[in-house]
């Protein structure tokens, strides 16, 4: 038997709370700035160009995307895997998957050419571009989650909540299938075209969607000084420690295969070996800080039990997870095409060489201006609506558990 | 509750199911995708196309890109990196035998064009005559195509643009590439201006005409002295094709 769950809004008045949404909307604010300039003076104020035609904007986009999906995790472990633990925690997922996605997408949108176009890309399908498909998996994601969070919260409507459940997690595994297909699909790029980036970004969607979701939940039960017990966080620690276990095991993979292959030695060189700041990133950032510390960190006996290094690991997860896709995004245009292959090629257009690319603040600002749009919708949300749990302590979030590890102590301080 | 009191049993029945729904979806949009080949081109009509003779085209000389870029009002801004390039010569290297030689690149107007599958609003398309075209009235700018094309053939608009010739509207914020001179060819020029270019400097190593037609000279040269095409392991069946590469 578990304990009723209570959620509550958070009152919203606290000089904390309003410094927070302040913070925010200055840099919400910051990002459309910087898109006012993108769209006056074009993308040449940017550092993207005519060989790096997607840059930060998108590395931020996919970051926020990805994570959007995972940040469900928790929800789906309660409703879909029966995980009673979680079960405080699902609406938070679910309204954290919501406003990561749209601010992914308000990236997305405003790095366009001609964002003012958007209404045309609601009107005119091309229904063989996985781009065309991406917009229905998420819209139809945003949707979902939404009815999802309804049945949940409303009372009448719980019974449906698992079905919506199931319905939710099936879509965002498809959601991020579609995302890493984006990059799958191309078939003219060495460094892409593997049907294995689409499951490595499932496994990237895991990973960085619970470091999120750890940060956010570790941040909201500070902020609102509610209680937050270590059982759930145990969990949740130890699962990002098997998700980060995962994304390496799928990038060991991609790398492997590539590598059987003599036709493709050249780019995976570059990535692994003679790059400059992609090799850089993909070693000693995403590897390195990014995966083998963090996994150190959770799974050590001691220092694992300490808030801080649980908080350091997902915040270093969420680092190697910007490397990872500043790698797979610049790094794969960088390297140029292959087109003429046992040849060396140049042209006044680049051919050849290794294009050049350095982010401009104005990428920046549109990235990070996306990131905290997210979060501010994330706090107006818990004000108005019960999103947030009163208690997460252990006692409420798991009893039987929690009076097991309480007599183990006891019975440990006995001895 | 009682849902989550079975975990196990559900778990295991959700993740047949899921792998059931994932796979259908993932493969059913693939069914539609497939086309029977050459449904593109248009057999009874014309498929515009252009040989490149790289034994005739001089190093150093880019007669070509020149005329291209004046027909259509492409500009340099300066900036190398962001200016746009509808055609560029490249130049080889054989690694193995240190070969040298050079021969101008462009849209290769495929039949299969990995730029208009990827497009998501139908702004990249493959006119009936082969010429693959984008509208930009209806590019929002994603670069997407840039992304899919094998050839680097696409420019973005990265800055305001002035002096636009009306033949060839050109847009900040969408992308665009060689027409194969699209406004000369209805008007019934019957060529491009590389190809006039490239004939004016006496180097001739540009044929222009219809592939589809038996007795041009460009199918006639095609069919007997045979030609490659760039990256043909794609299978994108190009509408340029080079001899001497």
């Amino acid at each position: 038997m578990t304990l009723k769950t209570h959620f509550r809004e958070i009152e919203g008045r606290s000089p904390r709370y309003l410094l927070l949404l302040g913070g925010l909307l200055v840099l919400v604010a910051l990002g459309l700035f910087a898109a006012v300039l993108k769209g006056t003076y074009g993308h040449h104020i940017t550092g993207m160009n005519n060989q790096v035609v997607w840059g930060l904007p998108h590395i931020f986009a996919i970051l926020l995307i990805v994570a959007a999906s995972g940040a469900l995790n928790a929800a789906s472990f309660s409703s879909v895997f029966g995980r009673v633990a979680y079960k405080p925690l699902a609406r938070l997922s679910g309204v954290l998957a919501m406003t990561l996605l749209i601010g992914g997408l308000v990236i997305l949108v405003l790095d366009l050419g001609r964002p003012d176009r958007l209404v045309v890309a609601m009107t005119h399908y091309n229904f063989k571009s996985i781009f065309a498909w991406n917009i229905f998996l998420y819209t139809g994601f945003l949707a979902i989650v939404a009815v999802y969070l309804w049945f949940m919260i409303e009372k009448r409507m719980n019974r449906y909540s698992t079905i919506a459940g199931y319905t939710a997690f099936i879509w965002r595994l498809v959601l991020t299938t579609g995302t890493g297909s984006i990059f799958g699909f191309l078939v003219a790029r060495e460094a892409y075209d593997a049907a294995i980036l689409a499951p490595l970004f499932i496994a990237m969607s895991f990973s960085l969607g619970m470091a999120v979701f750890i940060l956010v939940t570790m941040a909201m039960a500070a902020g609102t000084e509610r209680p937050l017990g270590d059982l759930i966080l145990r969990r949740m620690k130890n699962l990002l420690g098997i998700f980060v276990a995962g994304v390496l095991y799928f990038v060991l993979v991609y790398h492997l295969t590539n590598l059987y292959a003599t036709r493709l030695h050249d780019v995976q060189g570059f990535i692994l070996l003679s790059g400059g700041i992609y090799t850089f990133l993909f070693w000693v950032v995403q590897v390195g800080i990014g995966s083998i510390v963090p996994l150190v960190m959770l799974f050590h006996p001691v220092w694992s039990q300490s808030r801080r290094v649980i908080a350091a690991a997902s915040g270093l997860v969420l680092v190697g997870g910007f490397a990872q896709l500043y790698v797979i995004v610049i790094g794969g245009q960088a390297y140029p095409l292959e087109m003429f292959p046992g040849y060396e090629m140049s042209s006044t257009f680049y051919d050849g060489v290794v294009a050049s690319y350095t982010p401009s603040m104005v990428e920046l600002m549109l990235g990070i201006g996306g990131t905290a749009f997210a979060f501010l919708l994330l706090a107006v949300v818990i004000k108005f609506l019960p999103i947030l749990p009163t208690s997460l302590a252990d006692a409420q979030v798991d009893p039987h558990a929690a009076r097991s590890t309480a007599s183990a102590q006891s019975a440990a301080a006995g001895a | 509750m009682s849902e989550e009191n079975s975990p196990n049993l559900s778990r295991r029945q959700f993740i047949s199911g899921a792998a059931a729904v994932v796979a259908s979806l993932t493969v059913a949009p693939g069914v539609f995708l497939l086309k029977p080949a050459g449904a593109a081109s248009n057999a009874d009509g014309k498929r515009w196309g252009l040989l490149i003779d790289t034994s005739k085209c001089a190093d150093g000389c880019t007669a070509c890109v020149t005329a291209c870029h004046e027909e259509n009002g492409v500009h340099s801004l300066g900036r190398p990196q962001t200016d746009a390039q509808w055609i560029r010569k490249v130049h080889l290297t054989d690694r193995a035998t240190g070969h040298q030689q050079s021969l101008p690149v462009m849209c290769q107007h495929c039949e299969h064009p990995p730029c208009v599958d990827v497009c998501p609003t139908k702004a990249s398309f493959v006119r009936p005559d082969g010429i693959v075209l984008v509208d930009k009235h209806t590019c929002i700018g994603c670069r997407y195509c840039m992304m899919a094309c094998p050839y680097k053939a696409r420019s973005f608009i990265h800055e305001p643009l002035t002096d636009q010739k009306p033949h060839a509207p050109r847009g900040k914020g969408t992308v665009e590439s060689c027409t194969l001179c699209v406004h000369k060819v209805d008007r019934g020029d019957g060529t491009t201006a590389c190809v006039e270019a490239c004939n004016k400097d006496g180097h001739r190593a540009m044929t222009f005409g219809d592939l589809n037609d038996p007795d041009s000279e460009i199918a006639r040269r095609l069919k007997e002295q045979g030609s490659t095409a760039i990256r043909a392991d794609l299978r994108l069946n190009p509408a340029v094709r080079y001899q001497g590469i």
